[in-house]
């Protein structure tokens, strides 16, 4: 049962080619691109929510921040898009591997830092010491802020990938355990099977949130550093 | 004299036996690839989704193709799961 649980997390081959980029391509082919003043219901969709989004998330920057609205939008629908395509059964979702995770969030950070200490360099050095810290507790400070500064990349991308994994685990045993309480017991089966149902509506609201969530914190690194 | 020139055959209007033919005569430089794509992503773009009262069936049947693919690529490991050996 052990190897069977991560099965689903290893990379899928076939006839020994890994296939990732493909399915990392996949959810484009489920955006198309709006060639009209009016398009057809599914773009209609796609563009009504795109704006939502995207007023809720850089309307709180300035202008050198809403530069960066083009690239956060991008990134959202693409976490978005492919945790959701997780949900299907037997699908393969690329959130969960750390090291494309990883691949998303140290460069965005990287970038967000750069231009801070670019731009405003006094600035970005100054939110390295909170306001009104006594005196004698100043080094220590620094160096906790410090690594503070540089965890953000780590949280970010373990942060995800936790999340999605534990939930994919979670609906996996929890499924497996009806099957094998079937046999046994009717009413506990019944019982987890609701709490299956559960787990799915939550994974759902998951999916979306962790897109946010990533989203929202590279755009308050965002607005610090403009 | 007469110049022929030779006419682009659709897949539908091609014989079984001229198969391996046609396939010859097809455009297999990246460009020719990518059109290919583009060619088969926006017929089934204008046949099931750019409709007047869409639905989400055009999609959802992209999705269940999806899942099947899915399903062949992963069958190997899927195998020990089954609840009879022999069904």
């Amino acid at each position: 049962m052990n190897e069977n649980l991560f099965a689903s997390f290893m990379i899928p081959v076939m006839l020994g080619v890994p296939i990732t980029t493909l399915i990392i391509m996949f959810p484009t082919m489920l955006f198309p691109t709006p060639n009209r003043l009016i398009n057809n219901r599914m773009i209609a969709i796609q563009q009504w929510l795109t704006k939502l989004t995207s007023k809720q998330l850089m309307i709180t920057h300035s202008p050198k921040g809403q530069a960066w609205s083009l690239m956060l939008i991008s990134l959202f629908l693409f976490i978005a898009s492919t945790n959701l395509l997780g949900m299907l059964p037997h699908s393969f979702t690329p959130t969960t591997q750390l090291s494309m995770n990883l691949g998303m969030a140290i460069p965005l950070w990287a970038g967000t830092v750069f231009i801070g200490f670019r731009n405003k360099t006094k600035m970005s050095l100054a939110h390295l010491l909170p306001l009104g810290t006594p005196t004698f507790l100043i080094p220590m400070l620094v160096m906790i802020e410090t690594t503070s500064l540089f965890i953000q990349p780590l949280a970010l991308a373990v942060r995800l990938t936790a999340n999605i994994t534990a939930g994919h685990l979670l609906l996996h045993l929890i499924g497996s355990a009806t099957l094998a309480l079937m046999n046994i017991s009717l009413f506990t089966a019944l019982i987890t099977f609701i709490i299956l149902t559960l787990l799915i509506i939550l994974e759902f609201a998951v999916a979306l949130i962790q897109a946010y969530v990533f989203t929202l914190l590279v755009s308050l690194y965002l607005q610090d550093n403009t | 004299t007469v110049l022929v020139v030779p006419v682009e055959k659709k897949l539908m209007d091609v014989k079984i036996k001229d198969l391996p033919n046609w396939i010859l005569t097809q455009d297999f430089t990246p460009k020719g690839t990518i059109r290919a794509f583009q060619r088969g992503y926006y017929q089934y773009d204008n046949k099931y989704v750019n409709i007047n009262k869409g639905s989400t069936l055009g999609v959802s049947m992209v999705l269940e193709a999806d899942v099947l693919f899915n399903y062949c690529v992963s069958y190997k490991e899927l195998k020990h799961e089954q609840l009879r050996k022999n069904h």
